[in-house]
């Protein structure tokens, strides 16, 4: 027997090691030999091939003669579309729930409590297929469109946005504001006559915004003409619901991360703003929000990754994202599931270790440093 | 202004001896709380508004104008909801196609599972482990036995006619039952100081939480077989149980981890100086604080596992919400997804919103009990 506990577990972790090593090359073994029994060679060329299936919803040009490759890159634009569509309204609604639940108005805060909970115990895949099926399925006809504010059209083929239409020779404005936000994070790190620029870059990318504003030729609205809409752009129900879904459930966890996180904000600040004579709407804006934001980072790098992930959902009321078509049209089509599932795990890892890789740093970018 | 608050303004020398009245501390809670002001005041009137135009037409749709009593859909009358649809479907949606005449077997396993679970469940208990290893070990076989039948003369019940609310009570139970175990496993493998252990554990712990379940669960449908020597065939329903078990395992071991973190190294220290063991150690002094900590957090983890299991109607399991979605393409019941998909939410929301009640009064309860224990927030 061993008797020196070092040198036991380093013996005990080889033969952990052994087992796992089994117990992965026994599975593999036995994947190995079934695929070969199929006569279909394991590789990835199949995405050469053409695939014979159309995409109702793409955000670049796709026909069914295209290859399975192409369908790829649309499928992860459809997902990635209706992620960030998420993320932005389910922040902007997390954050608005969130002070909610924290005002003074027994009212307001309790509604806002109503929400959280209701929506916090339902699961989100009855939520997506009610929004689906039991809202926007249940919308009149084209021709009896309803009309919301800033000229929205609502009917049974999804919402219709109107879309600003840019003059011919905007594209010179338009680099001009990408180079302005491009520049705003150097110009914050900038020291101009010897003081730091700091908040005021935030001057740039509303330049930025003025620009593309200033390349706007007219917007593009939609009518209805005959039996359907024309001009602005569709967002089809599919969308509509995964988005519908996605957001408001994620902004009832996200109120919560900034309930929590704007209580953790020491009292002492609030008490010393308030004494310095600042508005309780001043106090929360500019004294304990930006802390808290802070503070949020984290937990709501989770809640966006989680979201992101939710996104496969979109299987369940075929909206065209990467599991809807490559786990399903896809895989019974080419009859390559190993290769197939690859492809969508490695796109999921893909995009969520980008995500928490990009969050990782704006969290270093905010966080308190040790000024040495 | 109410008699007493008018008196109590009247003559504030009284206040001293009997104290404000009734009507005047409610004059004061609507005042702090509501009408504080201009802003808070316009607040409350538009809150008021619109709850005062959601709730009325919903509470006729729901109830006034709602049919509950009927057997067809002619029955359905007026704009009100047709709850006569869920009345009509409840036993689908609630047992599946079980037998009916084997349905009490149902009925008499959840009566166990709370049997079992309420000593583990309760705030005092002594020996509580017992109990817990009891519910982890006994009441599987007795309910497995029940279920699946084929013993003790019981007709056999094969799974695909397991389904509705049942099969999401079940599956989230193995799945809490066999990720739990995994994941204190998987946690301390994490913390290990042997590389080749915390590196595997690290990636199977990475792996699953970088991934959908909804991947997860097609996998296990699609490519389990795969993996498998040719010709042995698994059940669809195992293949789903297998699938939660291994993902939720991965978040059950990062809570766990977190609650490791939590316990004060002087008591390993300590322990360690006593003599014990490495396992003795983390058995008798380590976990036992860990779990404490954990306990809300798991029960999170449980409410989002239960609210998870509706994903496995997608791989093609009948569970309450693919019960529902049948139901609802039957021709002679159309139209009726609003009260389909509330009745689900409505099941969901109880269960869900129950358990996390009951996770926030351990959470209040731990605590209270925080300063006597040895257990420290780091």
């Amino acid at each position: 027997m061993v008797r020196r506990p070092s040198r036991r577990a380093r013996i005990a972790q080889w033969f952990v090691l052994l087992g796992v090593a089994a117990a992965v090359w026994y599975l593999f073994s036995n994947a190995a030999e079934n695929i070969g029994r199929r006569n279909v060679p394991f590789g990835f060329g199949y995405l050469g091939n053409t695939a014979n299936f159309d995409i109702p919803f793409r955000l670049i040009d796709f026909a069914p003669g295209d290859t399975y490759g192409r369908a790829l890159l649309v499928c992860l634009l459809n997902t990635l579309l209706v992620s960030a569509m998420s993320i932005v309204t389910a922040t902007l609604l997390g954050l608005l729930v969130g002070i909610m639940r924290l005002s003074t108005n027994w009212l307001v805060r309790n509604l806002a409590l109503g929400f959280i909970e209701l929506v916090r115990n339902t699961p989100i895949l009855v939520q997506i297929v009610f929004w689906y099926v039991a809202v926007l399925q249940t919308l009149p006809g084209p021709r009896q469109s309803i009309a919301l504010l800033g000229g929205i059209l609502l009917n049974i083929r999804g919402i219709y946005l109107p879309v600003p239409v840019f003059a011919a020779d905007a594209a010179t404005l338009g680099w001009v504001a990408l180079a302005l936000l491009v520049a705003t994070p150097l110009a914050w790190r900038l020291r101009l006559a010897g003081r730091p620029i700091g908040v005021k870059a935030l001057v740039l990318p509303l330049l930025a915004l003025a620009c593309v504003a200033f390349g706007i030729a007219h917007v593009d609205a939609p009518t209805l003409q005959g039996f359907n809409i024309a001009g602005g752009v569709q967002l089809p129900p599919e969308l509509a619901a995964l988005w519908a879904g996605l957001s408001i459930y994620a902004a009832a966890f996200i109120a919560e991360i900034v309930r929590s996180t704007i209580q953790a904000v020491q009292h002492g600040q609030r008490e010393a703003a308030l004494s310095l004579g600042l508005k309780p709407g001043l106090v929360l804006f500019l004294v304990v929000l930006p802390q808290a934001l802070r503070m949020m980072v984290p937990p709501m790098t989770s809640q966006y990754l989680n979201l992101i992930k939710s996104s496969s959902l979109g299987a369940a009321v075929a909206y065209p994202e990467i599991f809807q078509i490559f786990a399903g049209t896809v895989l019974n089509q080419s009859g390559r599931e190993t290769e197939t599932f690859l492809i969508v795990m490695a796109v999921f890892l893909g995009i969520n270790l980008s995500v928490s890789a990009v969050m990782n740093w704006f969290n270093r970018l905010v966080s308190l440093q040790v000024v040495r | 202004m109410t008699e007493a608050a008018a008196s109590a303004v009247r003559a504030p020398h009284k206040l001293s001896v009997e104290g404000p009245g009734r009507g005047w501390r409610v004059l004061v809670w609507l005042h702090r709380n509501l009408f504080s002001s201009i802003g808070n005041t316009v607040l409350t009137l538009a809150v008021v508004a619109a709850v005062l135009l959601v709730v009325p037409p919903f509470f006729r749709w729901a109830v006034t104008n709602a049919t509950l009593w009927g057997v067809t859909k002619s029955a359905c009358v007026g704009d009100g909801a047709c709850w006569a649809f869920v009345r009509m479907r409840l036993p689908i949606f609630i047992f599946g196609l079980f037998p009916p005449g084997e349905r009490w077997r149902v009925v008499l396993a959840f009566v166990l599972l709370v049997g079992f679970a309420i000593p583990v469940l309760r705030e005092r208990t002594r020996h509580r482990w017992i109990y817990l290893v009891a519910l982890l070990t006994v009441f599987p076989v007795l309910a497995g036995m029940l279920l699946v039948g084929g013993v003790a003369g019981l007709p056999f019940v094969d799974t695909n006619l397991w389904g509705g609310l049942m099969l999401d009570v079940t599956i989230s139970f193995v799945a809490v039952a066999g990720s739990l175990p995994l994941g204190i496993l998987l946690a301390f493998g994490r913390r290990s100081q042997l590389v080749v252990v915390r590196t595997l554990s690290v990636c199977f712990i990475e792996l699953w939480r970088g991934v959908p379940l909804l991947t997860v669960l097609f996998m296990a449908a699609v490519m389990l077989p795969l993996f498998l020597p040719h010709g042995i065939t698994v059940d669809r329903l195992i293949r789903a149980m297998v699938a939660l078990v291994l993902f939720n395992a991965a978040y059950m071991a990062e809570i766990v981890r977190g609650g490791l973190q939590g316990v004060a190294e002087e008591q390993e220290e300590a322990a360690a100086s006593l003599g014990l063991s490495w396992l003795h150690v983390q058995g008798f002094v380590v976990l036992p604080q860990a779990m404490r900590i954990v306990v809300p957090g798991i029960i999170n983890t449980v409410v989002d596992l239960f609210k998870d299991t509706t994903l496995v109607t997608i791989v093609g399991l009948s569970d309450l919400l693919g019960m529902v979605d049948q139901a609802l393409k039957d021709p002679a019941w159309l139209g009726l997804a609003t009260e389909g998909y509330a009745f689900t939410a409505l099941v969901f929301f109880v269960c869900c919103f129950a358990m996390s009640a009951y996770g926030r009064s351990v959470e209040r309860h731990l605590r209270r009990g925080h300063a006597t224990t040895g257990v420290r927030k780091r």
